[in-house]
């Protein structure tokens, strides 16, 4: 079948909107989370509140978001035709709440039905959606950088799933399971092989587009996924063992390859031809500059051990990459793809000859920019917090105020949507 | 052998390269020379849609048969972006600085999202199609789309 490039087959606009419009509120109740338990939750990652809040953002945040996007992104950007994708996201939707939900609760009261509950709803929620996403995915004809790290994110996903249900397993029954390995290659699955990879895949198409910068060179955009990929296949076999030092020399590269990306992709800004510095793009430089840290710091742990020694070390790690590069990443393509989407959807419902109000006019700039200051203040406070303790709770009250605000900036948007659509109606 | 769509995908980047200027007029308040580099772009832009519409897209359907896809689609979203041009000249006459920006963030991301469907899809299937049989449509689109 030729494509017939219309946006026909990209799903009704509340299919994205759904997922979009829930995520803030769990970046919400991590960062009260947060406030609430003080600075014992940033003592180590193995403590209950810690791996609760992680949750809240990598199971509650990010996946509502990724997921949305995807939605949209694989028929728009690849032409890949996803099934019934209203439907399926009705039912993914409501699921990875419930699951993140009850995953949370979970880790806070270390209950271990919970976890199996959780567990189940994630498979659920995840095993329909990497189906069907799986299915447009491999029977795109596209081909290039963006189809390879897509398709590499959704084995990622569907990797760290399969790791976090032997987990919950783990946690909710007496196993002989390598259960501090197996986090470790969980969290490395998540958050490199499905949201770096997918960051990566969305990157290659929209830097260039959004900001008129130089394509990303063919040999990065290739090399970055399957060089990850790899990567994380070895990083894996500590699962059966590795040789000594092979997991230090896995996780230097790792986090090189990530900074390297970041490097590459602030080189690329750096020569944008437009001009034009708009929030969604001072977003994304944060999150290429904190994946830019994230090496540098790794180097100064090893650099000075008394310091890399202390727990608290890994948990500036998981700040700097979970809030830093992902929430910031997210929060800035938000701030470009729901206004345009609004105009786009907007647009069709348009007598001819005439247009719907400008993406300036769905969410105000002066908004956006404002949240992204809070955003700003909000993560070096959290990162302090991580060795100064008495910091945490204003940390975390501003960064649910950040997280409320985009969720209130999202909801304003989908408001003059739905203004705008009945104006449109009204005059037709 | 030239590929078909080369000076199609070149011209793109000279219409980016005109609308980056036109933005910048805009953003530093320059509204005449602002008007000078739209009338520019516009051009620019109209001599690539009828290039497209007139030559291209007719070779390609009367090649394939196919009168209702994808040029179809292409020729919509053409009359969507002409519609977004005349939103930022009547910004530029009423110097709103605002809705100028507005209306060219807008033709920015729908103007690169259709370049990307252009190049990634159609024009492979022209370059396939029409393979071997241009009738001097490769020399009409170079001399029609030949840059300053």
């Amino acid at each position: 079948m030729s494509p017939n490039l219309s946006f026909e087959q990209a799903p009704p606009i509340s299919a994205p909107y759904r997922f979009f419009l829930t995520a803030p509120w769990f970046g919400v109740a991590a960062g009260l989370l947060l406030a609430f338990m003080g600075g014992d939750l940033l003592a180590s990652r193995w403590v209950p509140g810690a791996l609760a809040g992680t949750h809240l953002l990598v199971a509650g945040f990010m996946l509502q978001a990724m997921c949305g996007a995807l939605l949209q992104f694989v028929p728009v950007a690849t032409g890949g035709n996803i099934w019934q994708p209203g439907r399926v996201a009705a039912w993914v939707h409501p699921l990875l709440i419930i699951a993140a939900c009850l995953l949370v609760a979970a880790f806070l009261i270390q209950h271990p039905a919970l976890f199996m509950a959780a567990a189940s709803g994630f498979v659920l929620a995840l095993g329909l959606y990497g189906g069907v996403v799986g299915i447009a995915l491999w029977r795109t004809p596209a081909r290039g950088g963006t189809i390879a790290a897509l398709r590499i994110a959704l084995i990622g996903l569907l990797v760290t799933l399969g790791l976090g249900v032997t987990l919950a397993w783990g946690l909710a029954h007496p196993t002989n399971l390598p259960l501090l390995a197996l986090t470790d290659v969980h969290a490395a699955w998540g958050l490199g092989g499905w949201g770096l990879m997918l960051l990566a895949g969305v990157a290659y198409f929209v830097v260039p587009m959004f900001q008129l910068t130089p394509a990303y060179p063919a040999w990065v955009a290739r090399g970055v996924p399957w060089l990850l990929f790899a990567l994380l296949l070895v990083w894996s076999l500590q699962l059966i063992g590795l040789p000594d030092g092979a997991r230090e020399v896995v996780w230097f590269c790792g986090l090189g390859t990530a900074g390297w990306f970041g490097a590459v992709t602030l080189t690329l800004q750096n020569r944008r031809r437009r001009k034009v510095r708009d929030t969604s793009l001072l977003f994304f430089r944060t999150a290429m500059a904190c994946l830019v840290a994230l090496p540098f710091s790794a180097l100064l742990f090893v650099a000075l051990p008394e310091i890399g020694a202390d727990p608290r070390a890994a948990v500036w790690l998981g700040v700097l990459a979970i809030v830093g590069v992902f929430v910031s990443a997210i929060n800035g393509m938000l701030y470009k793809i729901v206004p345009f989407l609004n105009w786009l959807h907007l647009q069709r419902l348009c007598p001819p000859n005439s247009l719907p109000p400008t993406m300036h006019q769905m969410i105000p700039e002066r908004a956006m920019r404002r949240q992204f200051y809070v955003h700003l203040v909000a993560l070096p406070l959290l990162l302090a917090a991580v060795w100064l303790p008495v910091l945490a709770r204003p940390a975390g009250l501003l960064f649910a105020f950040a997280s409320a605000w985009l969720g209130v900036n999202l909801a304003r948007a989908v408001g003059n949507y739905v203004r705008f659509k009945n104006r449109i109606r009204a005059a037709a | 052998m030239p590929i078909l769509t080369e000076p199609l995908r070149h011209h793109h980047q000279h219409c980016d390269d005109l609308f980056v200027a036109t933005e910048a007029a805009a953003a530093d308040g320059d509204w005449p020379a602002c008007q000078v580099l739209l009338t520019r772009f516009h051009d620019a832009i109209e001599d690539h849609f009828n290039s497209e519409e007139t030559l291209l897209f007719p070779a390609f359907e009367a090649a394939t048969g196919m009168t209702g896809g994808p040029t179809h689609m292409m020729r919509v979203e053409h009359a969507q972006m002409r519609g977004l041009l005349e939103q930022m000249q009547g910004a530029l006459t009423a110097r709103a600085a605002a809705a100028f920006a507005g209306a060219a963030e807008t033709l920015l991301v729908f103007m690169q999202q259709h370049n990307m469907k252009e190049e990634n899809i159609l024009y492979p299937m022209c370059d396939r199609s029409l393979a071997g049989q241009t009738d001097g449509l490769d020399a009409q689109l170079r001399e029609r789309l030949a840059l300053p």
